[in-house]
């Protein structure tokens, strides 16, 4: 069981999330699209390529480094079998996060955010929940253009965020920001197909481990 | 000099039921639903009847001998149901042993309105694309008018039983908004199945009035039979053409019956209405009330009858005029502290 545990932690890229995306695919799914230089966020700086007539183009080569990261992370925490929580408040997507979440096995929040979720979860849900262990922000504002609260939450809770923050968002409390497009409909399904086949690959990889240890 | 400062020591509460009422667990239904299965058979035992096929009518039955409670509430007397209809059905622990909640929307706090939202949002995709479809096909959209008139939807309370989840009537009215969306699209007869789990078929409509057609007597004379009733007097009034505008009560000729000529000027009243005084002859019974109550109610029966004689148009101005309504003016109840219904007892001032 220990082995099974350390064995991932022991290799940069365990699930090889390396191959599930280019530098191509990115640019197809016009992820490298931000907002006007008037909604520039000011932590946004580095992550920004430059601008171009008004818009900011977000610089791929570290959104790359970025998702390899995350899709990492969430691929690690999917094999050990941990809750990840999807969020995303953006009324277009709403329904497709929840199918993504659904096809993973996994959970959504693309509604109105209560207060209390996370913090008075005890109260809200009964006695023994068990809390997300991850969670993946889409599109880490909210309906009023405000950072969502889930971010200041997580921090709150120690949960760890994946997110992916456009030119107008704050990056600071998120465990792993992914600068790109979170406004555009294939930049989302792109996003929405990496996590969906991380977590499958992941989730697989610890059945076959499983399998594997029990033969022996 | 030691000081004992009292240490309370905060004991972490564990905060127990996170919302609603006593929670029932699953054990304690069981016991409950055993109980009343043994229950069932020593009641059928005493009442000396077959435990086997013994029915909750039965059972009522018993209960309603063995105890006689003369208790206005029905609710309030005592009865043996079946648990599930007593313990109103509650929410189960919503996640498993290793800790991951069953629903993928469960974080959301509101998982069966949410995931109802998501399905009604799919049907509503799946129609726009069959429509796509058929566009693309140049095949034409089908327009069958759906009979709105007869159904309604579910109301908030229907609605929150059947999700067993506490909703705002903004969400309420958000859900309502989506099947109506979804039934307004033109190829939604796909899915009919779904959107019927979510309306209700609305009570028949008072039924029309049926006006009975003229019956033939043994000389062909047309007649007609009608009830009428005024206070505590019911009558019954038999109608014939071809008359003379003769009226018998009770077997004694209208004259002698009702000396008052305000009571004959009521019963000439509907003939009058209509213009056919010396057209129909009237035979009717009469019982109960006083003579203004009998002159009334033999009113309503000769209007009620003559309906059969007349076209809608005029039936419709009868009813317009008051002949074709029952009178609910009836005697009202004397109040204790009163002299009479209304009448207070002289007021002193001293």
């Amino acid at each position: 069981d220990d082995k099974l545990l350390s064995e991932p932690l022991r290799h940069p890229d365990f699930f090889n999330v390396k191959e599930l995306f280019t530098l191509k695919d990115l640019f197809d799914a016009r992820v490298h699209l931000g907002h006007k230089k008037g909604c520039r966020h000011r932590f946004m700086e580095p992550y920004i390529f430059g601008c171009r007539l008004d818009q900011d183009i977000i610089d791929l080569e570290q959104t790359m480094q970025h998702l390899q990261l995350a899709l990492n992370f969430t691929a690690h925490v999917a094999y050990r079998k941990g809750i990840i929580l999807f969020i995303s408040r953006k009324r277009q997507f709403c329904h497709l996060v929840e199918r993504t979440a659904q096809a993973c096995g996994e959970y959504a929040h693309t509604r109105y955010w209560q207060g209390g979720l996370l913090t008075n979860a005890h109260i809200q849900f009964g006695a023994g929940v068990r809390l997300p262990d991850l969670i993946v922000f889409l599109s880490s504002l909210n309906n009023v253009f405000q950072p969502h609260v889930a971010i200041r939450d997580a921090a709150k809770m120690n949960i760890p965020t994946v997110g992916v923050v456009d030119t107008n968002c704050n990056p600071s409390l998120i465990t792993y920001p992914i600068p790109g497009n979170d406004d555009s409909p294939p930049a989302v399904e792109l996003y929405c197909k990496l996590f969906r086949m991380t977590i499958i690959r992941a989730k697989d990889k610890r059945r076959q481990s499983e399998a594997v240890e029990e033969l022996r | 000099m030691l000081r004992l400062i009292c240490t309370t020591t905060t004991v972490q509460r564990k905060n127990v039921g996170a919302s609603g009422p006593a929670k029932y667990t699953e054990a304690f239904i069981k016991k409950q639903i055993e109980e009343f299965n043994l229950g069932k058979r020593h009641l059928a035992n005493m009442m000396g009847e077959d435990p086997e096929t013994f029915t909750q009518e039965d059972i009522d039955r018993a209960i309603a001998y063995l105890f006689p409670s003369g208790l206005f509430d029905k609710q309030a007397r005592p009865m043996m149901k079946h648990p599930r209809e007593i313990f109103p059905e509650q929410r189960k622990i919503q996640w498993g042993e290793d800790g991951r909640p069953f629903h993928f929307l469960f974080y959301t706090g509101k998982q069966s309105y949410y995931s109802l939202m998501h399905e009604t949002y799919e049907k509503l995709l799946n129609v726009e694309k069959y429509q796509d479809q058929l566009i693309a096909q140049d095949l034409p959209l089908q327009k069958e008018k759906r009979n709105l008139a007869g159904s309604r939807w579910l109301t908030k309370i229907e609605l929150e039983e059947m999700l067993l989840e506490k909703l705002s009537d903004d969400e309420y009215s958000r859900f309502i908004q989506l099947l109506q969306k979804l039934t307004d699209l033109p190829c939604s007869d796909i899915e009919e199945k779904y959107i019927q789990k979510f309306s209700k078929e609305l009570p028949v409509q008072m039924q029309k009035v049926v006006i009975e057609p003229l019956q033939y007597d043994e000389r062909g004379v047309a007649f007609s039979t009608s009830e009428g009733r005024r206070k505590t007097a019911r009558a019954t009034a038999v109608v014939y053409d071809n008359g003379t505008g003769k009226m018998t009560v009770n077997g004694i000729d209208v004259l002698h019956y009702f000396p008052v000529l305000q009571d004959r000027e009521q019963l000439l009243f509907p003939f009058q209405f209509l213009g056919r005084i010396g057209k129909h002859d009237a035979v009717c019974t009469v019982s109960g009330g006083g003579r203004s109550a009998q002159a009334g109610a033999i009113r309503l029966a000769c209007a009620k009858a003559l309906r059969s004689f007349v076209t809608e148009k005029e039936v419709e101005f009868m009813r317009q005029a008051g002949l074709l309504t029952v009178d609910p003016r009836v005697k009202e109840r004397k109040k204790p502290g009163q002299e009479g219904a209304r009448r207070k007892f002289t007021w002193k001032k001293r």
